[in-house]
Order: structure tokens, then sequence, then C-alpha cells
């Protein structure tokens, strides 16, 4: 079972108005088969938490340390993380010229499991998550996120997570702008994959409502660059009934 | 690549799928009216979308009906001559060559003869290896066919066709199906070296034949390729410009199909610190077909220019132009301007040009015109699109996030680009060649 552990976590961003602080010393722990909900007001840094996890290159680590299976995660190049196990579902998908999905899939599996999956059931496997995913076989053959809708683009993302099979998913507000059928149809394909490999989830949202969709294990408010409270379904509801003023109140 | 990484990219981007990230405009049908309206307001408008922040795009569509200022741009309007002295030096404030650096190409702008140092000592050698059934001769000046389709058009194609006493004349006889294609290895010995060059490609009556030019070393070279492709025959031309780093070359290919002609016309450019390369069509019988490919990849100080000129004359011709290019590394430059005249009496015209280029670094240059003239109304279709794609950062993180290193990333998106180019070639070796030669420009990049 995999664990990831944050420990501390600080991070930076440049700012024209200078370096600014967002992560505050981050404590989280994640186990395979948990699904933790990081819920949280606009601009708390929720999804710096989720960059910063993944490494890019514009946060820089102030402090702290994020270890997966004991391993030192800080220490890893952006597609070296990807290769430990870790996966991060992005909130905006870029759209990436002259690759096709289906081309990205194969090489990204290749790159994660370290030798090409044999054609024929990795062509199966494909059809059939795209299948799970309401997508048309069609968009294996268009490039990757051009043009794509949404809903698409986040469909998109479950279907290399599914495919990928990470030991920890990161969804950075995978739910934000999606109309019901489409929550529907990510949030079973998270489910899925939760069932299928002892994932460990960390789901960042603004909203309850993915909530009644994939059943969060604790659920953690996320506040001014830290976590300001944890607890188990229950918070979520009361997040629901009161909002996030009494954190931000907390938090001034 | 393997095949089934071909195959998998099969039709990645494909002409005529209009997306929003291109500028396209065009006109089809034969209702004139309505399609020059929707063309001017087109023009007016300037349906040029972004493109990532890529510096681009201008583009021209003139009609039937503009008077003075069509009359003045049209591409067909630009003076013909053997006489050198009849052109000038080419200056930034001339349209064609408002983009070219003047002072970087300047040794080839004198009138200078080919820098011959002895009896084996020559700027440029030539190693012409023909299949049977391709014959290979020379021609003086003004000997038929050489100056029947070409006929200079500015002064370095002049000095080139005035300077070289003996052109290298391959022809395909009548009726001859010649598989193998005939190449002709073109070998500059000297970046500072003059070499002037004019060679005729030919295919007679029904002939097939595929002729391969392949430039490399280093040498000043000017240089006019003429392409005399007869009645119902289909020539195919791959002209690789695989130059090192300090060759100048401007060439002009020059092609006058028969009617019911094929020219298939390749253009990879890869080498050189600076090449233009200026591809001219005449569809002057009916029914004869031109398909433009060309495929270029510019690096830090390389300057990279491809002309096309399609002048649709005659009735029921076909032209299809699809270049690619990629530009990675400080001030690498690409131009490509793409003109196409449909003249009144090219009625059933069905033309289509398509130009993207995919910017892999900063500071990296790609310039991309389309220019539509139409003079009749009665046509099949016409169109063009352009549209420059950065790979950025961004781009790079995405695919790095799921486990695919940073080369590999670049390769993925370049192969993805140029694959449904590459597999338009017919000639193995070189697709192998080509896909060769992008690994190592990218491997470059990434040292």
């Amino acid at each position: 079972m995999s664990i990831l552990e944050i420990k501390d976590l600080h991070a930076t961003v440049e700012t024209p108005e200078g370096t600014k602080e967002i992560l505050k010393g981050v404590d989280l722990t994640i186990k395979g088969g948990e699904t933790h909900a990081i819920m949280g007001p606009n601009g708390s840094g929720k999804s710096t938490l989720a960059y910063s996890i993944a490494g890019h290159p514009k946060y820089e680590i102030t402090g702290g340390s994020v270890m997966l299976d004991g391993e030192d995660v800080l220490e890893m190049s952006v597609d070296e993380r990807a290769r430990a196990g870790l996966f991060l579902a992005m909130q905006y998908p870029v759209e990436v010229p002259g690759v096709t999905v289906s081309n990205f899939l194969r090489t990204a599996k290749t790159a994660v499991s370290g030798q090409a999956p044999a054609l024929r059931t990795w062509v199966k496997d494909v059809k059939s998550a795209m299948a799970d995913l309401k997508m048309d076989e069609a968009f294996a053959d268009r490039n990757v996120n051009e043009g794509f809708s949404g809903g698409e683009k986040k469909r998109h993302e479950i279907l290399q997570m599914e495919l990928l099979k990470p030991s920890i998913a990161i969804l950075d507000e995978t739910d934000s702008g999606l109309d019901v059928d489409a929550l529907r149809i990510v949030s079973e394909g998270v489910n899925r994959a939760k069932a299928n490999t002892d994932l460990g989830v960390m789901l960042i949202t603004h909203y309850t409502r993915i909530l009644n969709y994939i059943k969060p294990d604790f659920v953690h408010v996320f506040v001014d660059g830290r976590v300001a409270e944890q607890g188990g379904p229950e918070l979520a509801e009361r997040l629901e009934a009161e909002g996030y003023e009494r954190f931000l109140a907390g938090a001034e | 690549m393997t095949t089934s990484d071909m195959t998998d990219v099969t039709g990645a981007e494909s002409a005529g799928d209009p997306r929003a990230n291109e500028a396209a405009g065009g006109a089809a049908g034969v209702a004139p009216v309505p399609a020059q309206q929707e063309l001017s307001e087109a023009a007016a408008d300037g349906p040029v979308t972004d493109h990532s922040g890529a510096e681009l795009e201008s583009e021209g569509i003139a009609l039937p009906g503009d008077g003075a200022k069509a009359e003045k741009t049209t591409r067909a309007h630009r003076p013909r001559s053997f006489e050198v002295s009849d052109f000038e030096r080419p200056t930034s404030k001339q349209e064609e060559w408002r983009f070219t650096p003047l002072r970087v190409l300047a040794p080839l702008f004198e009138d200078a003869e080919t820098d011959v140092r002895g009896e084996d000592d020559h700027p440029v050698t030539y190693d012409v290896d023909t299949p049977e059934g391709v014959e290979a001769s020379t021609l003086a000046p003004g000997e038929a066919p050489r100056g029947t389709a070409l006929v200079p058009e500015d002064i370095v194609s002049a000095v080139a066709s005035a300077r070289c006493a003996d052109a290298l004349h391959l022809r395909a006889g009548r009726n001859a199906e010649i598989a193998e294609p005939a190449r002709v290895t073109i070998t500059g010995q000297g970046a500072e070296r003059r070499g002037n060059a004019h060679i005729v490609l030919e295919t007679e009556e029904s002939a097939v034949a595929t002729y391969v030019l392949d430039h490399r070393g280093s040498a000043q070279m000017a240089e006019n390729v003429e392409l005399i492709v007869g009645a119902n025959s289909s020539m195919t031309v791959i002209a690789l410009q695989d130059w090192d780093d300090d060759a100048l070359h401007i060439t002009t290919h020059h092609a006058k199909l028969g009617r019911d002609a094929r020219l298939k016309h390749i253009v990879v450019s890869l080498g050189g610190r600076a090449v233009r390369v200026d591809v001219i069509g005449e569809l002057v019988e009916p029914g004869a077909e031109i398909e433009n490919l060309g495929l270029y990849f510019a690096d830090a100080d390389q300057y990279l220019e491809h002309r096309l000129f399609v002048d649709h004359a005659a009735p029921r011709c076909t032209s299809n132009s699809t270049y690619k290019g990629a530009l990675q590394g400080k001030g690498a430059r690409s131009v490509w301007v793409g003109d196409v005249l449909i003249r009144k009496e090219a009625e059933g015209t069905n033309t289509y040009e398509l130009n993207r280029n995919l910017v892999l670094t900063d500071g990296a240059r790609a310039d991309s015109v389309p220019n539509l003239e139409i003079e009749t109304g009665e046509i099949e279709g016409a169109g063009h699109a352009a549209a420059t794609g950065r790979f950025d950062d961004e781009q790079l993180f995405y695919l790095r996030a799921r486990g695919i290193p940073e080369l590999e990333a670049r390769r993925l998106v370049v192969r993805g680009f140029f694959a449904e180019l590459i597999q338009q070639i017919d000639v193995p070796e070189i697709r192998e060649h080509l896909t060769a030669s992008i690994e190592t420009e990218l491997e470059r990049s990434m040292n």
C-alpha cells in the first residue's frame, strides 16, 4: 500500500509584487485506498499544493517534505514523480499540437511502466476505458486537448488516470464547470480506479457536489495555505451548511 | 520511427479541417458573387486569429474588381528576363525580398562567376546517379528545352542562368516508367566559394520518373531547377537542403506542366545558414495537377524561406500545397509565402494551400503569408490555412507530468507534427534519412 506524506510544506511563487508565500506549512498523509477531500475558498492555495507536489517549476519549495513510500518526491524531476506513481489531473489541461491522444497515451504508458504495453491488450484497454467514460473512438485520433470541450478535457484526464494506474492521484478541481452527466461519468471513473487499484485520492474541490458521487474518508478544510481543520465526511456537510466564513475569519 | 508510430498519428493534422487556432480563407463552388463577398469580408476583417503568442501572419486576397490594386499586386506581373542587367539588387522595400536577410545573402546578389580553381577543383561537385531509362546530358544557354519553362525572375536566378554554360539535363523519355529515383548529389566544397547552377529535369509525354537533388557540404549557391513536365507525365522532385551550417543558397524551381501532367514537388530544408527556395508552378494546359510538399526545421540563427507560386492559367487544374516547419533556438527564422493565382481562363480550378509552423523554443519566429488571387468565379474550390503553434513550458509540464521525459516529449510533438508529411514521401530511404535528421536536430536542441 502506498503512502504520501506531506510535512510542513512551504512554497512560494514569484509575482510582479515580489515573492509570495502560498503554502504555509501543509501537513497531510494519504494512504492507498483512502480518499481525502481538500476543500477551501478560492485563493487558499489548493491548486498550488497540487502543482507543488507534481513539481511545476513555477513554485519554489521553501520548506518541508513530501515523501512517497519513503522516497523524497521533492528530489525528483516532474517525470520521475509521475513514474514513481503520482498523478495530477489538471484543472486546465493544455493543448499539445501535433500529438494524437492515442500516441500520447501509449508514450505515457510506456514511460510510466518502463516498457511498451503489449499492443493487443493495450488497444483493448484504451477502447474499453474510453467506452466507460463515454468517449467516442474518434477521440483517439484527435490532438491532445485541441478543441476539446471542458467536459471532454476532464474525461480525458480521468482516462489517463485509469490507464496509467498511479498509486496516488491528485484531482485538481476536476468537478469545476461540469454538468451533472459529465460529473457522474468522471466520478464513476474515479470510483472504478479506486476499486481496481487501491488508489489513494486527493480530491481538491471548491464545491461539495462531487462528494455526492465520490465518498471521502477524510475532509480537510484548506485556508490561507494550510489545513485549518480536518474531520470525516460530516465536516463536508457542515461546510455545505455554514460555508467557509468561519475559517476565513479565523485566518485574518 | 517505427511503422506503428507512423500509423498511429495518421491524420493528426488534416488539411481542410479548420480548427480554432488557424487563419483560414477560401472560396468554393460556381457562385462567384457570394464567394466574392465572403472573401471581401474576410479580407477586410483580417481573419487572422491568435496563435498563442507566436508572431505571424498577414494574408491577402485579391479579387476581380479590385482594379488598380489587383493589377499592381498580381504575382504574374513580375518581370522575367535572361539579362542580368534587367534586374536590380534586391532591397528590403521590395515585397518579394522584405523578409530575406539581404546582408547575410549579399554574396549571392553579386554577378560572380563560378569559383573554379582548377580542372578538378570546382566549388560544387555533382554526382549523378541515374537508373536505366533516364538520360543525362548537358544543355547550353538557349538550347531547348532549357529556358522553355524557367525565365529568371530575379537577379540571382538570372546570374545562375547566365553563368552556367552547361546545364545538367535529366530526361525520362516518352512512356518510360522508371521506378528508381535518379539522384544528383550536389556537394559544396567551401562556404566562401560561389557556385552557379542550372539543372533541367524532364519527363516526356506519359513518362513517370522521380528526381532527387541532395545538397550537402557548403557553398554560396545560386541555382535554377527547371522542371519540364510533359503531357500526361508524372514527375516527382525531392529537393533536400542538407547543407552544412554555413552554406548560403538561393534557388528557383520553375515548373511548366503539360496537359494532364502531374508534379509532386517536395522540398526538405534542414541545413544551411540561409536558404531561400522559390517554387513556381505554371499550370498552362488543362487537367494538370501540382502537389507541393515542404518540410523545414530551423535552428538557432538559421534562416529558411520558402516561396510558392502556383499559376492557374488553364481550366480544370488542381494544386495542393502543404508546408510544415519547426523552429528552435534563438534567431531561428522561417518565412513561408504561398501565392496562388487563378486566372480568368482557369475555370474549374481546385486549389488549397496550408502552412503550419511549430515553434519549439523562445526566440524563434515564423512568418506565414498565404495569398490567393482569383480572377474567375467559376472555380471548384480555393482555400488556404496558416497556423503557428507553440510548444511551451506548460505543454512540456503536461507531458512530463505523465511520466514522459523531456527529450521524448519534444520528439513526440515534432514527430507527430511532421508524420503526415513524411508519409507522403515515396522514397523509403529519404523517409528514414529525414526521420533520423529530425532526431539529430532535436538532440542538438537538448544539449
